[in-house]
């Protein structure tokens, strides 16, 4: 790891006032994937700057139709939270699936969203569940937060402040995790609301996504038999040497299945 | 700069470069070489430590963000005059060891797991070690110790039957 400097920010204000003044600055939120990046020295940044324990972003709260969670909540509060269980199960049974416990003791929903690990799974979740990323300076659509591989719409100013998960009527996520590093190959949150069904994916592609041929199906007739012969196509799907395209797409369509059954 | 920290019950003041991990503070300042380093990726569990009562990866956490923190280590478990914790007791029961690599981190993951899940079946104590590796395979062992402490009625322990 080169060496940097060290700050620990005690708002969000100072956070993006040392972000804007240092050369080459880095957030760090729980640090589960940064430190790891910065061992490999696939980043060296001048500055890293932890916002981890600033307390206004951290927090869970039922607010109206929605819930809000702070963004530098840890995935073991989102798993364990009575509040999401009972409003959003899915969302807590996503968050219990991260990594391992020690890792979940750490990681934050901010630094996953901002990270946009292409096999993370809360960006599936911000997907699936509609989610509205709340920044410093402005709201963002979970629809047009995620723009490419390790690629959102954040300025290089901006901090995600808290995410907002609209309440679904059911909802659920399937993941296919990775028997070695825990991440999703495959992740699919399937939200039935009032007014149609929302299908997110992660791992499949270079960045989650909306898979809207299962969403019109689904908002149609909320079934698994409904997708049954709706594939999803696996020209732009991730392939590697473990998972191709079209092996990505098949367990897409799977999961999908197994989400609508399961919600 | 300069991290102050509690290690094992007893305050430390210590100077360290912002990019020294926890773990490089732990075994090469203070001498702490029970908490071990398998992987350095955040994958194994050996380095793992409890940050004010909770099981983390010290691999992968700054000494700088352990400032004004409680660390316990595999060292601070035991009572000073030697008796064992009772989740070394188990694990020495047990055989939940071979090679005793992985053992600081199970452990304490170990106790963690105690802590938050008493009474937890044994497929919930499998699922809760995902994040620490045994390479010798050894998981019965670790699996029936980790039991006997949580829920002692679920043990199947065919040395002791």
């Amino acid at each position: 790891m080169r060496n940097f400097e060290y700050h620990i920010a005690t708002d969000v204000n100072a956070a993006a006032a040392l972000l804007k003044a240092k050369e080459d600055g880095k957030l760090m939120a729980g640090g589960m994937t940064l430190l790891p990046t910065l061992k490999q020295r696939l980043a060296a940044p001048s500055d890293v700057i932890d916002i981890g324990s600033i307390s206004a972003l951290k927090g869970i709260r039922k607010d109206g139709d929605s819930i809000v969670i702070g963004a530098m909540t840890r995935h073991f509060d989102v798993a364990h939270s009575d509040v999401v269980k009972s409003a959003i199960p899915a969302l807590a049974s996503l968050a219990g699936q991260i990594g391992d416990p020690a890792v979940r003791h750490r990681g934050t929903i901010g630094g996953s969203i901002a990270n946009a690990d292409p096999a993370a799974d809360y960006p599936g979740g911000c997907m699936g569940l509609g989610a509205t990323i709340v920044t410093n300076k402005r709201q963002i659509k979970a629809d047009d937060f995620f723009t490419g591989l390790f690629e959102t719409a954040l300025e290089s100013d901006e901090i995600v402040t808290e995410v907002r998960f609209p309440i679904p009527q059911k909802a659920a996520y399937q993941k296919f995790r990775h028997p070695a590093s825990g991440y999703a190959v495959v992740g699919v949150m399937v939200a039935k609301f009032a007014d149609g069904v929302r299908v997110g994916v992660t791992g499949s592609g270079p960045n989650a996504f909306r898979a809207k041929d299962f969403e019109a199906a689904l908002s149609k007739d909320f079934s698994a038999k409904a997708i049954e012969n709706v594939n999803l196509k696996a020209d732009g799907l991730l392939s590697d040497i473990h998972f191709s395209a079209e092996y990505r797409a098949h367990v897409t369509g799977v999961l999908a299945r197994r989400a609508v059954a399961a919600a | 700069m300069e991290v102050k920290l509690t290690v094992n019950g007893k305050p430390v003041t210590a100077t360290v470069e912002p990019r020294t991990l926890l773990v490089e503070l732990i075994r090469e300042q203070l001498r702490l070489t029970g908490t071990h380093v398998g992987c350095d990726t955040t994958q194994c569990g050996c380095c793992v430590i409890h940050l004010n009562g909770e099981a983390v990866k010290s691999c992968t956490i700054l000494a700088a963000q352990c400032n004004g923190k409680d660390v316990l280590t595999i060292e601070g478990l035991a009572k000073p005059d030697g008796t064992l914790h009772p989740m070394q007791a188990a694990f020495r029961e047990h055989h939940g060891l071979q090679c005793g690599f992985c053992t600081p981190g199970m452990v304490m993951m170990g106790v963690d797991i105690a802590r938050r899940l008493p009474g937890a079946d044994e497929k919930t104590v499998r699922q809760e070690l995902e994040g620490n590796i045994c390479r010798c395979t050894g998981y019965q062992g670790i699996v029936q110790a980790i039991l006997s402490v949580v829920n002692p009625a679920a043990v199947k322990d065919h040395h002791h039957a």
